[in-house]
């Protein structure tokens, strides 16, 4: 176990556009994705991780740098990522306006599913994601996350080693979340598929991932397990405070609070050490301030967390 | 955790206050590796093998043909009233005794039900795609890049086909031509259609917005309808040469040898076998091209 590489990725690098105006998408990316585990990319809008994925799927070129999958360079043979991979990109034009069914089923067959076999095959994992009652709709005339749902439905089908998927549960409710992730971790527990997973939601990547890469302005700033992740965040916790309405300021405790608190209207964020927070909560509780306070919640650190302790700039990474 | 304070509760928070182990920190072992639960045989996979032409090709045509059923059927009538139009209008003005003249005509409306959907639509359909981004769907997997276009052309000519056939049968007794030969409306038509549907996907690939697809589509198609309709000897010097140049010509020519009294078998296999030969180009370079703009 841990001996197969499916990706190896080595000073990876991607420009897009050119002359003043281009933007380093990937800066000398390094990665080893292992056979079987649930990969996570995790970032902002903008950090890159749609250019990492797309050049591991042999879709865009890279500048410089090598990929290989399962010891073979890529750019040697260009159709390994094609054969080894079930791929779910952001765009669905190409399948929008096929029935659910249709859809799963040709997707599967140009993955070499038997035509005995296809249509087993098809309601086996429209059952799984919970489509079988849209399955005769097209996917234009589905609700956003029942459509990225199906989607999800065409990468799964036919088996591949490798699954890249690129926001596979943006949009979907709760329930159709689970069932992807269940999905996911069913295929590698099984058969040890590898699947390679970009997100921006922090709560995705905590509750799925084996290891994530978390990327910002094109550079892997870090890439661990997310317990490894949090607790390399020097043991710090996370107070979150709703004033109720202007918070008392002659209160000791609130004005030292207010100096280190990054504000959100009469949303206050606080990280501290546990001792100091606790102590801070526990005065804030006790005291006049109380009255004041609509809601306060002290959390262990998240990968958000994570992400802005290593130097991350944009904050719109989801919690939800 | 969290607890929405309230002063008469004000006990209960400050119980929940009290140390626990979960505001801690999760600290993990500190090796990198974590155990993941996975097959322990598990070794590389095997390699899947690429998908066949047939497979892929019957794939995406079924695919195609699924896409709102309703909105095609338009197509077929769109595709021969158009071709019937012209036939009507140009049975006032020609010599209905010139039958070289009138094979022509009748030939060249034919091809141009092709052109319609080939170029036309085929360019269109591309355009969108590259447009969308949407092309990634087709380059992730294990086809053949020939199997999309032709799939996705042989779709639309499923439309389109009996367009052709109605058109041929209306010129042939608007122009009182022999029928006989009428069979050969169906290399002609393949033929062509994979010479013109690889160049519609060229189009539609290239273009570098949408709109600029379907306005080359539907340049070309003009281009096909006035060198393919117009007799050869009645267009001056330049047209003549590029009626030479442009591939669907040489459809119209081996169809309209076959309303002539003395078919010049020979005539009818080159020209086909041009068109042939222009096909497996126009597909080759669509291929390369579906790739290129698809991996930039």
């Amino acid at each position: 176990m841990g001996d197969v590489l499916s990706y190896a990725v080595r000073g990876l690098t991607r420009r897009h556009g050119v002359g003043e105006h281009s933007v380093l998408a990937n800066d000398r990316i390094d990665l080893d994705i292992r056979q079987g585990e649930v990969f996570g990319v995790l970032g902002p809008n903008g950090a890159g991780k749609t250019t990492l994925v797309r050049q591991l799927m042999g879709l865009l070129r890279p500048d410089s740098g090598s990929i290989m999958m399962f010891g073979r360079d890529v750019r040697a043979a260009p159709d390994l990522p094609a054969r080894l991979t079930g791929y779910l990109g952001q765009d669905d034009l190409a399948l929008a306006e096929l029935p659910v069914a249709t859809a799963v089923a040709t997707t599967a067959r140009m993955r070499g599913v038997s035509r005995a076999a296809v249509r087993e095959v098809r309601d086996a994992i429209l059952d799984e994601l919970g489509l079988t009652a849209v399955a005769d709709r097209p996917l234009a005339r589905l609700s956003g996350g029942q459509r990225r749902l199906a989607c999800v439905a065409t990468a799964l089908v036919g088996d591949r080693p490798v699954l890249v998927l690129d926001e596979p549960t943006t949009g979907l409710d709760p329930a159709a979340r689970r069932a992807v992730w269940g999905a996911l971790q069913h295929r590698r527990d099984t058969t040890g598929t590898t699947v390679v997973l970009i997100t921006h939601n922090v709560l995705e990547a905590e509750s799925v991932l084996d290891r994530v890469a978390v990327l910002d302005s094109g550079r892997v700033i870090a890439c661990d397990t997310p317990g490894q992740l949090k607790a390399s965040v020097s043991g710090g916790v996370r107070l979150d405070l709703a004033w109720r309405h202007e918070p008392p300021f002659d209160d000791p405790t609130v004005a030292m609070l207010a100096g280190i608190a990054t504000t959100n209207g009469r949303r206050w964020t606080v990280r501290l050490d546990p001792a100091t927070a606790r102590e801070a909560l526990g005065r804030l509780t006790t005291g006049a301030a109380l009255a004041a306070l609509d809601d306060f919640s002290l959390a262990t650190p998240s990968l958000e967390d994570v992400y802005l302790t290593l130097g991350g700039a944009s904050r719109d990474l989801e919690r939800t | 955790m969290t607890i929405v304070p309230d002063e008469r509760n004000a006990p209960a928070i400050l119980s929940a206050l009290q140390p626990e182990p979960s505001l801690e920190p999760s600290s993990g072992p500190s090796t990198v590796l974590l155990p993941i639960p996975m097959p322990a045989r598990l070794g590389p996979p095997k390699m899947p093998l690429a998908t066949p032409f047939g497979t892929a090709f019957g794939a995406v045509y079924r695919g195609q043909l699924a896409r709102s059923k309703v909105g095609r059927i338009p197509l077929l009538f769109v595709a021969s009233f158009q071709s019937i139009g012209i036939l009507v209008l140009l049975r006032g003005i020609l010599d209905v005794d010139n039958s070289i003249a009138a094979g022509q005509v009748v030939a060249g409306s034919t091809v141009l039900v092709v052109a319609f959907v080939a170029l036309n639509l085929l360019a269109q359909r591309f355009g969108a795609l590259r447009a969308a981004g949407a092309l990634d769907y087709y380059l992730t997997l294990p086809i053949p890049p020939v199997a999309v276009v032709l799939g996705t052309a042989a779709s639309y000519a499923t439309f389109a086909a009996p367009g052709t056939v109605i058109t041929a049968v209306v010129g042939v007794l608007l122009y009182n031509l022999p029928i006989t030969g009428l069979w050969l409306l169906l290399p002609v038509v393949v033929l062509s259609g994979v010479c013109l549907a690889g160049l519609g996907a060229v189009v539609g690939l290239m273009a570098p917005r949408p709109e600029l697809a379907t306005i080359a589509g539907q340049l070309g198609m003009s281009i096909v309808l006035f060198l393919g309709v117009i007799p050869a000897d009645r267009l001056p010097e330049i047209g003549r040469v590029a009626r030479d140049v442009l591939p669907s010509s040489y459809a119209v020519d081996a169809l309209a040898a076959a309303f002539q009294p003395g078919v010049d078998w020979s005539k009818v296999v080159l020209d086909l076998a041009v068109c042939a030969a222009v096909g497996i180009a126009a597909l080759t370079v669509a291929a390369v091209t579906l790739r290129r703009v698809g991996t930039a």
